[in-house]
């Protein structure tokens, strides 16, 4: 058995197992704990399908950056409840996993038709990033997909502002006029 | 490499049905946008495993591009969780009823 096939079926089960218990935990920290184990079982998936540097980004990007952010929002929001688990629509747990086997199974189908179960990826990907796979991202990044990057860069400062403003206290701007009356409470009304 | 790429999609596809049953069947907001970090996840996978498949870098840098989105995404969603919480003590979408027809 070649070593990335088993480093494969080591992970991926990991990987459902993780994605289980973020859905079936009922505290929502064990969730988000739960999530990031799942996020560096994908980033293991990018190592074998040869995107190193996505591997990188993955790690930092998703199981450090967000989910840091999600569990400080979770403490923030407080932790100690857990949530409750009654329906309140009618059918609605089994309906939602009746259409995700639905859906797994459609994708089935699709797979098998489009792609056909046994298909390796073709050899000589390496060959197409001699200089290493960052450095190839980074070509293809930086000649054919240049505006885009810039225009994400907008995104994210724009991002980060709507954070700032959307959280901060309700801290209302006070107008010049109002300044004025009250430095003066008892304004002389000119003759 | 030996492991097939349908194997990728596959596990792709159910991680993002797992992301779908998880935005479907909760309401506290936090655990659905986890859910949906879920499906972006799996879209990436299957983004790199095409990019793969392929021998095309384009895919990468689209699921990269997916990433920084989905950063900027994940800041404005909790920041918007944060003030819902702020202004009602809940973060319950079935609280949230104020757009509601």
């Amino acid at each position: 058995m070649p070593l990335d096939n088993v480093v494969f079926w080591v992970f991926a089960p990991i990987a459902i197992a993780s994605a289980v218990g973020m859905l079936v935990m009922r505290n929502v920290v064990h969730a988000a704990l739960f999530l990031i184990v799942n996020f560096g079982c994908i980033a293991v998936m990018y190592l074998l399908l040869d995107a190193p540097f996505l591997f990188a980004v993955q790690i930092v990007v998703y199981a450090g950056a967000i989910m840091v952010l999600f569990l400080f929002v979770i403490m923030l929001l407080g932790v100690d409840r857990d949530d409750v688990r009654t329906e309140r629509l009618f059918l609605q747990r089994p309906l939602a996993i009746v259409l995700a086997v639905g859906f797994v199974a459609e994708i089935s189908v699709a797979v098998r038709a489009g792609v056909g179960f046994a298909t390796l990826a073709p050899a000589g990907f390496e060959q197409l990033q001699p200089a290493g796979n960052a450095q190839a991202v980074a070509e293809v990044l930086f000649r054919d997909y240049f505006f885009p990057f810039e225009v994400t860069s907008i995104l994210l400062i724009v991002a980060a502002i709507a954070a700032m403003v959307l959280a901060q206290r309700n801290v209302r701007a006070v107008t010049q006029a109002e300044l004025d009356t009250v430095a003066d409470p008892d304004p002389v009304v000119a003759p | 490499m030996r492991t097939p790429i349908a194997y990728f999609l596959l596990l792709a596809g159910l991680l993002f049905a797992m992301g779908t049953v998880g935005v479907l069947i909760n309401r506290n907001a936090l655990r659905i946008f986890m859910s949906v970090e879920l499906q972006l996840n799996a879209v990436n996978l299957t983004l790199v495993a095409f990019a793969r498949m392929h021998g095309d870098l384009t895919g990468q840098v689209l699921a990269f591009f997916s990433m920084v989105v989905a950063a900027a995404e994940v800041v404005v969603g909790l920041a918007i969780i944060v003030t819902i919480y702020r202004s009602r003590r809940s973060v319950d979408v079935d609280d949230v009823r104020e757009m509601r027809w």
